[in-house]
């Protein structure tokens, strides 16, 4: 091919010969794909023609099953043109791939497919999952569950239990708005007045915050509760109101849960059911999205509180799933009770939110495989002595890997300070009398030091040097006093000042300039100048510069 | 006029410059405070004038005339981002003066003590003053104008070198000459000779030597101390001119002279004083110079700089609702100062809460920042101090750091090993994205690695503050 220039191009062409598109390893770089789910109504997929070009980027060639992509918004041939290779069947598919993306957790069927040596990344619910782990295991494939993703800043561009719950708590929003009868936002219109939809968010979690957010900006009054106090900083930051307890607990901090709530005390519940029971006639949408990890979802809106609601609420609750944070939700299903009140339990709103939710998984996956390939060179490099790809790491080289071992660096969520004790009255004025002394001892200390210092000076001074170092001792302290009291901002300003005025030495100058010879007269004369330009010059620029500050 | 007078003056012109500098509290009453500054010494040299002692008042008068005219064109003319420069050259003025003086005392202390009594009778001002002196008191009056010409030695090679170095005409790296700290113990350990020999004989030989020591300690002591110090450097150099009239005064008998000597000393003192515990370092170890010795391997830094470009900064800039700015002496070099007042402007019209933050030792001269900001008619009430702003960063969406690199190194608490451990910085890392506008993946002055850039939440906007904010202000409304 002597007219092809480009080297590159050549090489390719010569690869394609020897090693035809069928062939699972071409040139050098590995192979990932993504199938279509088989989940019944499951829309995302792993893998977007945007995503596909960064792993490109990273040396992979990219592969996706015939359709894969299209309930989510990507046709195959947006596939195709961001140069990905679309294979008929989901067998194919893993027949094809070193790595397969998936979303959802992989059934049965998807499992056989496995290959030795082949890593799956995908949801997987390892707690849940035994028989899964044990297939993969028997496979010899090695799998990474996205939802093992530990919660350390590092790994927060992988974490796709976030990026998911974003788009959950987005979601729930807008379902409890399409089941909603009113506005959000109060108005007062020519045709009457429309008072504003009052919100309550049950949990501030990823997708608490994200309802939230969604909710004040669709202009809903909302309230929000949690069982750590400290996230009532970030629901406040989020514009909504923290719904406080009348409880004093110590409360587990979620940092020691990696970030999680964890299970509360009998008296907290009930103190959390009484508000809320307080709350239910108020409120027109709830939205639950209490989760506690690998376990049932509590029940925190019991049916009493569903009655004492105004027909036309709305519930959505996101923890559907898990049993429901409401006992009438019943999964993947919109009911309607007998009160009127619409409780909502889908568990696929990431999926009603396909290509949203599409991108950012991809791209979840994507930095996972950025963080698996060091070298950009297509190869993986499964490196279990890394935090996060060992705690997402489920089965690995045939040995199932789970639990991971708790991570060595510590969680995000910092730990709120010790609260300082809180002294009683005796101990307070201890304290006082304490400082108190210590400060007067210091303070007499040095009184004595120095008035000893002086006495010695003054055994053997003359009575005028004395007089003049009364003065001197006297301006230092004066000196000391005033400048403490300046202006952090004004130190520039202070400085020039002092310069201008330290060139009171021109006093000296002008009383030596009189007296003498003619070397004396040169000097002086020469002091005289200098600080003449000293004094007009410091004194200028000082004034420039505090001309300069002006108030907003 | 007779002598009263002239001291009734200058307490009036002391209780004014006491209240000049007490008025520096605020920037309100600071504008009223220079002029007190301004009519106290006004006064005092009318007074002197008017009073005993001086003669060929013409010239005197010429010459400050002359000073005027220089001082004034040099005031107008400066840039605030050279005003470093300008302070430490018009220290060096005031320690060449005092050594003038010093020497003048020297002198007509010689001729007056070469006088017979009938002679010294007919004499006046100075010159009477010494001729009234006992044989104690002119021993006393040797040790203080031995001090005045010393201090100020020292300070006009110190401050001259300082300038050299604020105004990059010397390399401001810490550079000594072999022997280091041993050469200046061993001129002071001279100075200490020449101040008995002096005690004793009264000759000029000993003041004469002295004085040479003392100007060869100013030079090698600034010599020895990097750029990133020259904070420290400046005001304690602005002390020792104080001191050097304080010492002045004594000589001379002029209590107006110790006055202000000692509250220009003790001022220095504070100053040099609060920039080290900015920097968590003892005083004696920035005039030693170089950074304290490291007791371990640095932390390795994990990760990679991630550049961005000004139109993703200015998209963050939009959606943000909180931004705090943190200026740096990069700003100053890169005389950026009004773009980033143009930028705060725009951003403030859009309603986003915009703030500075400035650290103690940004810049190269204490309060440095706060005076180019103020210059770019940046409002002074949302330029916040260290202390008032640290808490406020996790709250904020936007950091930008401007040309400031130590004083942003997460290093100094997270690395026990790192040179500047433990001394306070802003932790705008906190805040939800950081930006940083920088020359080039350089280190800083203390040329440590800086982790800030490797962290998640940060992007690198490389390129020359100015011509990335220009940039940057064409993409934002």
């Amino acid at each position: 091919m002597p007219g092809l220039k480009n080297v590159a191009v050549r090489n390719y062409l010569v690869a394609e010969m020897i090693f035809p598109e069928s062939c699972r390893n071409r040139g050098t770089g590995l192979k990932i794909g993504a199938p279509k789910e088989t989940f019944a109504g499951e829309a995302r997929v792993a893998m977007t023609p945007d995503s596909a070009k960064q792993l490109q980027k990273l040396g992979y060639d990219c592969a996706i099953e015939s359709g894969a992509g299209e309930a989510a918004g990507f046709s195959n041939a947006m596939y195709k043109e961001a140069g990905v290779e679309v294979l008929k069947t989901g067998a194919a598919l893993f027949k094809a791939c070193d790595i397969v993306a998936k979303v959802r957790q992989p059934d049965a069927t998807e499992l056989k497919r496995l290959d030795k040596g082949q890593t799956l990344i995908s949801f997987f619910n390892p707690a849940a999952n035994d028989e899964g782990m044990e297939a993969a295991k028997a496979k010899g494939a090695n799998v990474i569950a996205m939802e093992m993703v530990p919660r350390i800043s590092r790994a927060q561009k992988m974490d796709a239990l976030s990026s998911m719950a974003n788009i959950a708590g987005y979601r729930a929003v807008i379902e409890a708005g399409n089941n909603f009868g009113r506005f959000f936002t109060g108005q007062i219109t020519a045709a009457g007045k429309v008072p504003p939809a009052k919100v309550l968010v049950v949990g501030a979690g990823v997708a608490g915050l994200a309802a939230i957010g969604t909710s004040t900006s669709l202009g809903a009054i909302t309230l929000a509760f949690d069982v750590r106090p400290e996230v009532a900083e970030q629901v406040e930051s989020m514009g909504a109101e923290f719904v406080y307890l009348d409880f004093e607990e110590e409360q587990a901090d979620g940092a020691s849960s990696g970030g999680y709530a964890s299970v509360s005390s009998p008296e907290f519940r009930e103190a959390q059911l009484a508000k809320f029971r307080e709350l239910a006639p108020e409120v027109d949408i709830v939205i639950t999205t209490a989760l506690i990890p690998n376990r049932e979802a509590p029940e925190l809106w019991t049916e009493e509180m569903v009655q004492a609601m105004r027909p036309g609420s709305v519930i959505v609750d996101l923890a559907a799933e898990k049993g429901g944070n409401c006992k009438l939700t019943v999964m993947d299903e919109k009911i309607v009770t007998d009160n009127g009140v619409t409780i909502v339990g889908y568990t696929d709103f990431p999926s009603r939110m396909a290509a949203q939710a599409s991108t950012l998984y991809a791209t979840n996956i994507r930095h996972m495989m950025t963080d698996l390939t060091p070298e950009k060179d297509g190869q993986i490099n499964h490196d279990m002595e890394d935090d996060v790809i060992r705690g997402a790491t489920v089965t690995f080289e045939g040995e199932i890997t789970f639990p991971p071992p708790p991570p060595k660096v510590q969680a995000i969520a910092a730990q709120p300070k010790v609260e300082v004790k809180e002294l009683t009255p005796e101990e307070k004025r201890a304290e006082e009398v304490a400082a108190f002394k210590k400060e007067t001892r210091n303070q007499v200390t040095l009184i004595g030091v120095g008035a000893a210092f002086l006495l010695a000076v003054g055994l053997v001074a003359p009575a005028s040097f004395m007089q003049h170092f009364i003065v001197f001792v006297l301006s230092v302290f004066i000196g000391f006093q005033v400048i403490w009291g300046v202006a952090h901002s004004l130190h520039t300003p202070l400085m020039a000042v002092t310069n201008a005025i330290s060139s009171i030495v021109i006093l000296g100058a002008m009383t030596q300039i009189g007296s003498g010879s003619f070397l004396v007269i040169l000097l002086s004369a020469l002091a005289v100048f200098m600080c003449g330009i000293n004094i007009f010059g410091g004194f200028m620029v000082t004034r420039r510069m505090l001309a300069m500050f002006q108030k907003s | 006029m007779d002598y009263g007078f002239t001291t009734a003056a200058y307490v009036v012109a002391a209780v004014l410059f006491i209240l000049s500098l007490g008025g520096l509290s605020s920037q309100e009453s600071a504008k009223r405070a220079i002029w007190y500054g301004i009519v106290g010494m006004a006064l005092a040299v009318f007074a002197t004038l008017v009073g005993p002692g001086s003669g060929l008042w013409l010239l005197t008068i010429i010459l400050i005339a002359a000073g005027a005219v220089i001082g004034w064109q040099l005031a107008n003319k400066v840039q605030m981002t050279q005003m470093p420069e300008l302070v430490a050259a018009m220290h060096s003025l005031v320690g060449l003066a005092a050594v003038f003086i010093g020497y003048n005392a020297h002198i007509e202390l010689g001729n007056v003590m070469s006088m017979g009594a009938a002679d010294k009778a007919g004499l006046e001002g100075f010159a009477a003053l010494l001729a009234k002196k006992s044989g104690v008191e002119i021993a006393i009056l040797r040790v203080e104008l031995f001090l005045g010409v010393f201090i100020g030695a020292v300070t006009f090679t110190g401050s001259v070198v300082a300038y050299g170095k604020l105004a990059g005409k010397v390399n401001s790296k810490a550079e000594k000459l072999p022997g280091g700290h041993m050469l200046n113990a061993a001129s002071a350990g001279l100075s200490l000779l020449t101040l008995i020999w002096y005690f004793n004989t009264g000759g000029f030989f000993p003041l004469f030597l002295m004085t040479l020591a003392a100007l060869f300690i100013g030079y090698h002591l600034i010599m020895g101390i990097g750029g990133a110090d020259m904070p420290v450097v400046v005001s304690m150099l602005n002390s020792y001119s104080g001191w050097a009239a304080a010492a002045i005064g004594f000589s001379l008998g002029n209590d107006l002279l110790i006055v202000v000597g000692a509250l220009v000393g003790s001022s220095g003192a504070i100053l040099s004083y609060i920039m080290c515990k900015a920097m968590n370092r003892s005083f004696i170890s920035v005039i030693l110079g170089g950074f304290g010795g490291t007791t371990g391997p640095a932390m390795e830094v994990e990760g990679e700089q991630i550049a961005i470009e000004a139109d993703g900064v200015a998209s963050a800039l939009e959606d943000a609702d909180s931004v705090i700015i943190i200026p740096g002496y990069g700003m100053a070099v890169a005389q950026a100062q009004q773009n980033v007042a143009e930028l705060t402007r725009r951003l403030r019209a859009k309603g986003k809460n915009v703030r500075f933050a400035i650290h103690p030792v940004a810049g190269r001269l204490p309060g440095h920042m706060n005076v180019l900001l103020a210059e770019a008619k940046v409002p002074y009430d949302i330029v916040m101090e260290m202390d008032e702003i640290n808490d406020d960063f996790p709250e904020t969406d936007v950091a930008i750091v401007i040309g400031s690199n130590d004083i942003v190194n997460p290093a100094a608490q997270e690395d026990p090993n790192s040179p500047i451990a433990g001394m306070p910085v802003l932790e705008c890392w906190k805040a939800k994205q950081v930006f940083v506008s920088k020359r080039g993946q350089g280190t800083g002055y203390s040329g440590i690695e800086n982790p800030l850039f490797f962290k998640e939440n940060t992007r690198m906007f490389y390129g020359d503050a100015k011509a990335s904010l220009d940039q940057l202000l064409t993409m934002i409304s």
